[in-house]
């Protein structure tokens, strides 16, 4: 049931930056300047951190999805989903600790 | 002392009749309705596209956040070098649709499920549907309408203009 509460919420997240994201990145037919300008918020302190949140909630919804579809037409599924979904929170943390070191090391160094 | 005759106490065989007209009331069956199928193909494209989506978005967050400078490396210049290159351009546009069709339907489920008064539902997924025309319909025009290296009345290249413009346009 929380895997379900997790992926709506995240699902709706998403949705709305990536409403966001198409309208930013519009901003190319404007002018260099303008895109320059808005791109470059996505580079302060704490929209770093926000860009974990959004891709943690991406690959969460990712992996949970790709869960979703095996109960859905694997023969084992439904049997293993508990399984799966632990599966899908161990390999979430592993790709959010090897993204926010990477991404953490890159803000650092890049400034 | 005789009962009454009882209009109500009949056989099941002389009450009911047998069901083996093949006649069936069209209620009772589960086709025909006017939706169609319709839910089912969204259902079925939910986990197509979900499947293309991971692909398409882990590629994207890899190239644009993880090599090179990562997030300090996007500017005019990185678009204008990634959309050069066809496959990116088809990549984008892809990832445009195939997000934008799955997150509205993902929205049109929740609006489905939270919304109980009819007018209400009915005003979210408009409201829903407008901004996913105009987000896909605006995403595909600047994917194919980009000009990367812009000039000023004079004929000088915009300042910020990636640097393969200045033998474009000199």
């Amino acid at each position: 049931m929380w895997s379900w509460v997790g992926h709506r919420i995240t699902g709706v997240g998403i949705f709305f930056f990536l409403l966001v994201h198409v309208l930013d990145t519009s901003l190319v037919r404007v002018s260099p300047e303008a895109y320059n300008a808005v791109i470059g918020a996505y580079k302060h302190p704490i929209m770093i951190a926000g860009e974990i949140g959004l891709v943690g909630a991406i690959v969460f919804h990712a992996f949970n999805g790709l869960r979703i579809i095996l109960v859905d037409f694997w023969k084992q599924g439904t049997r293993y989903h508990k399984q799966m979904l632990y599966v899908v929170l161990v390999l979430w943390l592993v790709t959010m600790v090897a993204f926010s070191a990477r991404h953490l090391m890159l803000f650092i160094g890049g400034e | 002392m005789t009962a009454a005759p009882n209009s109500e106490a009949i056989l099941p065989a002389q009450g009911i009749e047998a069901p083996r007209s093949g006649k069936v009331d069209p209620k009772y069956l589960r086709k025909g309705s006017s939706r169609g199928n319709f839910e089912m193909v969204t259902w079925v494209f939910m986990r197509v596209s979900g499947v293309a989506l991971v692909v398409l978005i882990f590629v994207h967050l890899y190239t644009n956040l993880m090599v090179g400078q990562g997030i300090h490396q996007i500017d005019f210049a990185f678009v204008a070098g990634k959309w050069a290159n066809p496959v990116w351009q088809f990549w984008d546009l892809t990832m445009l649709w195939l997000a934008m069709l799955h997150g509205t339907n993902g929205m049109r489920t929740i609006v489905n499920d939270y919304a109980e008064k009819d007018t209400t539902r009915m005003w979210l997924k408009s409201i829903l549907y407008v901004s996913t025309t105009v987000i896909i319909i605006l995403g595909t025009m600047v994917i194919f309408t980009f000009e990367p290296c812009l000039v000023d009345d004079s004929g000088q290249l915009l300042e910020h203009a990636p640097s393969f413009c200045q033998n474009v346009v000199n």
